[in-house]
């Protein structure tokens, strides 16, 4: 089993992890920016970040043969904090690097006024970089937020293939499904998602632009849970094909979108998945 | 890798130096890169051969500029991936007379690093700027995270009676514990009778 898991917060876990990782299949990830569980209070602290993102994680990910992606952006929870949003000035210098797939974790934490103009600001930015936007759905009041979330999009003017709407449940999938945008679940240890209830969800709408992620951090999770839903869905009647399509093939359709992952992917493969796109661009 | 194109790249930057600071960051996906990630110290990637061609550039395009070339240096570097700043630590030899000292600085941030690949690609030929004191704790870095002492520009003129003691020292303390002591820093000791080394000293 291939895995490629398209939400993981690395810089939080251990070397242990990464290794637990690399033996249940896992090949590559990425680890969106997002919050540290404890607030910033200045842009350096985003900077030091962003540089650990790019740089020294890669690295370490890099030791254990997993390709290390990530996604740059100033989140929802502090969009809210005026000494962290002078942040999304710097963001251009790091969203024209290799390994950053997307712009990303955007979305809303309390539907606030300021994070709706900073998401709405770093979709121009995904806009203008032709990058994919990974976007965080709240915890609290998620349908509503889910809906916002969808309207700022089609404002935006963005194609809603270039969007993964992340952290859905059964309630908000199908609003998601019927714009068009890409479905992520995380699937956690006892919140949010847990693999026999994805296995329920893959079989009522399919395999379509669904992305499954452990969404691990710093909190209690799993970077496990990615293989844990293969199984689920292997004994559940799906074939190893289908498990191979959610877990390595769709994250990879959908990040390769921004022409920066930094996978090997095998030619025919290549030529077959992403005729026409400038994934690994000038690497013959 | 895309000759024409970097070619086109380095034209373009020394005739307005500016346009390295998007240039550079693009270069691996536009121009060339080896595929995938690789942990290894000194490892040949042509990114990073493509990097340095552009810094070259730079350099003919800020001519007589130092303090410019070396504030354009410092940025690349301070807004690098890691891909970047092991281009910048690598490119340095090349921009050595131009920049003088300028750079040392970002020597000493690599060798704070704990990335082989970032503290093999700041013991290249510019590292000859390092103080003594410096560049021998940078040399015992190597040890420490496995990077191959023939990365080391000058190592064989520049080792001296000082270096071999802490080698020594360090040999002594894995053999004390049990563990081998990497066949790099053996053979350093062994070079005792060497007739060309002490210089420093
Ligand atoms: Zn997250």
């Amino acid at each position: 089993m291939r895995i490629f898991d398209p939400h993981i917060h690395m810089s939080s876990r251990t070397t242990d992890d990464y290794e637990a990782m690399a033996a249940a299949g896992v090949q590559a990830l990425v680890e969106p920016a997002f919050w540290l569980g404890q607030p910033r209070t200045s842009v350096d602290s985003f900077v030091d970040y962003f540089d650990a993102l790019v740089g020294w994680e890669r690295f370490r990910a890099s030791q254990f043969g997993i390709a290390h992606h990530c996604t740059i952006a100033l989140n929802p929870k502090e969009a809210n904090d005026p000494r962290c949003t002078p942040v999304l000035d710097l963001l251009p210098r790091y969203l024209a690097k290799d390994g950053v797939v997307a712009v990303g974790e955007v979305g809303f934490d309390s539907m606030t006024e300021d994070e709706e103009k900073a998401f709405s600001h770093q979709l121009e930015l995904a806009k203008e970089f032709a990058l994919p936007a990974l976007v965080h759905t709240p915890h609290r009041d998620k349908l509503a937020g889910t809906r916002r979330t969808l309207d700022l999009v089609d404002a935006a003017g963005i194609e809603p293939g270039m969007v993964v709407v992340d952290h859905l449940n059964e309630v908000t999938v199908d609003v998601v499904d019927e714009a068009g945008a890409w479905m992520g679940f995380s699937i956690y240890p006892d919140t949010k998602m847990d693999p026999d209830r994805m296995v329920a969800i893959l079989q009522r709408r399919g395999l379509d632009r669904v992305l499954v992620n452990s969404a691990a951090d710093w909190g209690k999770s799993d970077p496990l849970r990615t293989r844990a839903t293969g199984e689920a869905m292997l004994a559940a009647g799906f074939t190893e094909d289908d498990v191979d399509r959610v877990l390595w093939r769709n994250p990879v359709e959908f990040f390769g979108q921004s022409g920066r992952l930094l996978l090997d992917v095998p030619e025919a493969e290549q030529g077959a998945t992403f005729a026409g796109n400038s994934l690994l661009r000038g690497e013959r | 890798m895309n000759e024409s194109l970097l070619a086109e790249r380095c034209a373009e930057i020394a005739a307005d130096h500016t346009r390295i600071r998007t240039r550079f960051p693009a270069a691996a996906r536009e121009i060339g890169r080896t595929p995938g990630t690789s942990p290894e110290p000194g490892a040949e990637r042509v990114e990073d051969d493509v990097r340095v061609r552009l810094l070259v550039a730079l350099r003919d395009g800020l001519a007589g500029e130092a303090d410019a070339l070396s504030a354009e240096v410092h940025d690349l570097y301070r807004f690098g991936d890691a891909d970047e700043r092991r281009a910048v630590l690598l490119g340095l030899g090349e921009l050595g007379d131009a920049i003088g000292d300028r750079a040392v600085d970002l020597l000493h941030d690599a060798l704070r690093t704990n990335d082989p690949r970032l503290v093999a690609a700041a013991m290249g030929t510019y590292a000859a700027r390092l103080d003594p004191a410096a560049w021998r704790q940078a040399v015992l870095k190597c040890l420490f995270v496995g990077v191959p002492l023939r990365l080391v520009a000058d190592l064989d003129r520049r080792a001296d009676d000082e270096l071999r003691r802490m080698v020594a020292d360090y040999a002594g303390e894995r053999r004390a514990a049990g563990r081998e002591v990497p066949a790099d820093a053996l053979a350093l000791l062994s070079e005792h009778a060497h007739p060309h080394t002490s210089r420093e000293t």
